[in-house]
């Protein structure tokens, strides 16, 4: 029986891998998550208090390595934070949302549906969240993911109800990017820790420095266009080398997006993409 | 295995599945959280048995990977034998003993999470073994000892150890 039982798990994952995202294990799924996602949406918005709290007890312990004096501050912060009500600090994030989809570095040809993060990356393995907002919402399969720092991820499954993104932290994740001081083109993929990113393929001869910014290039190669509009701020350049035997010079860049706090995200929907 | 018994632990596992994704996963310890679906299987696989494990593991398992929209099966893969095993070593160890649980949890969690790894890192997804080890199962290890006691002892008030099964074999634990 129990043998019986890993058999018919390895058969589910050998078809889920197989089938295409319209198949019927994908389709089961959806339907199980739409009747979750009720729950889920609930039992989110109890933990959040909870979270935030244990969020800021973690920083205060990371912070014992300090000295006394920015203790002290981090000490007077938390209180001051923990006094605040869970409601006022979302209001504050949906209106940066709200300064950031009305402000002139939102896209053109794109409309926005904000929304909270429901499920953190389960694994150390796939960094991907569940967000609430679906297919309902007019979010489609590949449609980018940003917060008001920048680029955080693409859509990589959708229900009614919820979408699954895949954070651009992830190892199957990639970003056609570019410097934008310099314009020197690459392509921005996982880094050699996880939460770290690389861009890869920058010409040797390019001129790339620390502290540029690395944005998406929005780069159409023949029919092939990219799934991130122009100019989506992804992160700064940390650091620049390159050897003999490369053919490519290595970047390293900090993400501008905290992906350990990512609370509300902006799905971007392209507004005459035909569906 | 009764029908009540089935209906419980498929309730209690789901509600586990949903605490998992929106509360236990948020508690972060370096890349490691409290495994609640892991340490509530293996509880109940101590006081019901290999079959009841296997059954709920996978269970189990499908109501994690729905909850969180991932491959459907994986963490079935994972949880089936874990369910099983735990059930077959509750046979040979005294219920009412804090060990079994606490043993059993931790060899629980080391399957579970070099399993993980391995699954993964043969889908392609791989993670530094520092990450792995160091990161993860260090931390999930030691949150889930913090909550194998307590989840035990509250899974046996749920599901009462009745009279025959109570009887007290030779210890291996």
């Amino acid at each position: 029986m129990a043998l019986g039982l890993v058999v018919l798990s390895l058969a589910l994952v050998t078809v889920y891998f197989r089938e295409s995202s319209g198949g019927a294990l994908h389709e089961t799924q959806r339907v199980a998550v739409s009747v979750l996602t009720p729950f889920e949406v609930a039992a989110e918005r109890v933990a959040r208090p909870f979270q935030d709290a244990y969020g800021w007890t973690s920083d205060l312990l990371s912070a014992k390595d300090e000295n006394e004096e920015l203790q002290k501050e981090v000490e007077a912060l938390r209180q001051q934070v923990v006094a605040n009500e869970t409601a006022a600090q979302e209001n504050d994030e949906l209106k940066e949302l709200l300064q950031f989809v009305q402000g002139k570095e939102f896209p053109d040809d794109f409309t926005h549906v904000a929304t909270r993060v429901l499920i953190q990356p389960q694994t150390v393995f796939r960094h991907e969240v569940v967000v609430a907002a679906g297919s309902s919402d007019g979010v489609r399969v590949d449609d980018p993911v940003v917060t008001p720092e920048g680029l955080a991820g693409t859509v990589t499954e959708v229900t009614p109800n919820s979408a699954k993104v895949r954070l651009i932290t992830d190892p199957q994740s990639a970003a056609s990017a570019l410097v934008l001081e310099t314009q020197a083109a690459g392509i921005v993929l996982r880094g050699a820790s996880d939460k770290s990113l690389d861009l890869d393929r920058v010409a040797k001869t390019a001129r790339v420095e620390a502290g540029n910014i690395v944005v998406t290039s929005g780069a159409r190669v023949g029919k092939y266009e990219s799934l991130y509009p122009y100019g989506i701020p992804i992160g700064l350049v940390e650091s620049v080398s390159q050897r003999d035997v490369d053919l490519f010079k290595r970047i390293q860049i900090a993400p501008l997006v905290d992906f350990d706090s990512l609370h509300e995200v902006v799905v971007l929907v392209e507004k005459r993409r035909k569906r | 295995m009764t029908p009540a018994d089935a209906l419980k632990a498929a309730g209690l596992l789901l509600l586990a599945a949903l605490l998992q994704v929106s509360w236990a996963t948020p508690i972060e310890v370096g890349n490691g959280h409290p495994n609640l679906v892991l340490v509530a299987l293996v509880a109940l696989a101590l006081l019901r048995g290999p079959l009841f494990g296997a059954i709920a593991g996978f269970w189990a398992g499908l109501a994690l990977d729905v909850a969180s929209l991932g491959t459907l099966g994986l963490t079935s893969l994972l949880l089936t034998p874990a369910g099983y095993w735990a059930g077959r070593f509750g046979e040979g160890t005294t219920r009412s003993s804090p060990y079994p649980p606490l043993v059993a949890v931790a060899l629980g969690t080391i399957w579970f999470v070099l399993g993980s790894a391995i699954v993964h890192f043969m889908l392609g997804e791989g993670a530094s073994a520092t990450t792995v080890l160091g990161g993860v199962l260090l931390p999930t290890l030691a949150l889930n000892l913090l909550i194998a006691y307590p989840a035990y002892r509250l899974l046996r008030w749920v599901f009462p150890v009745t009279g025959r099964e109570r009887r007290e074999v030779p210890a291996l634990v």
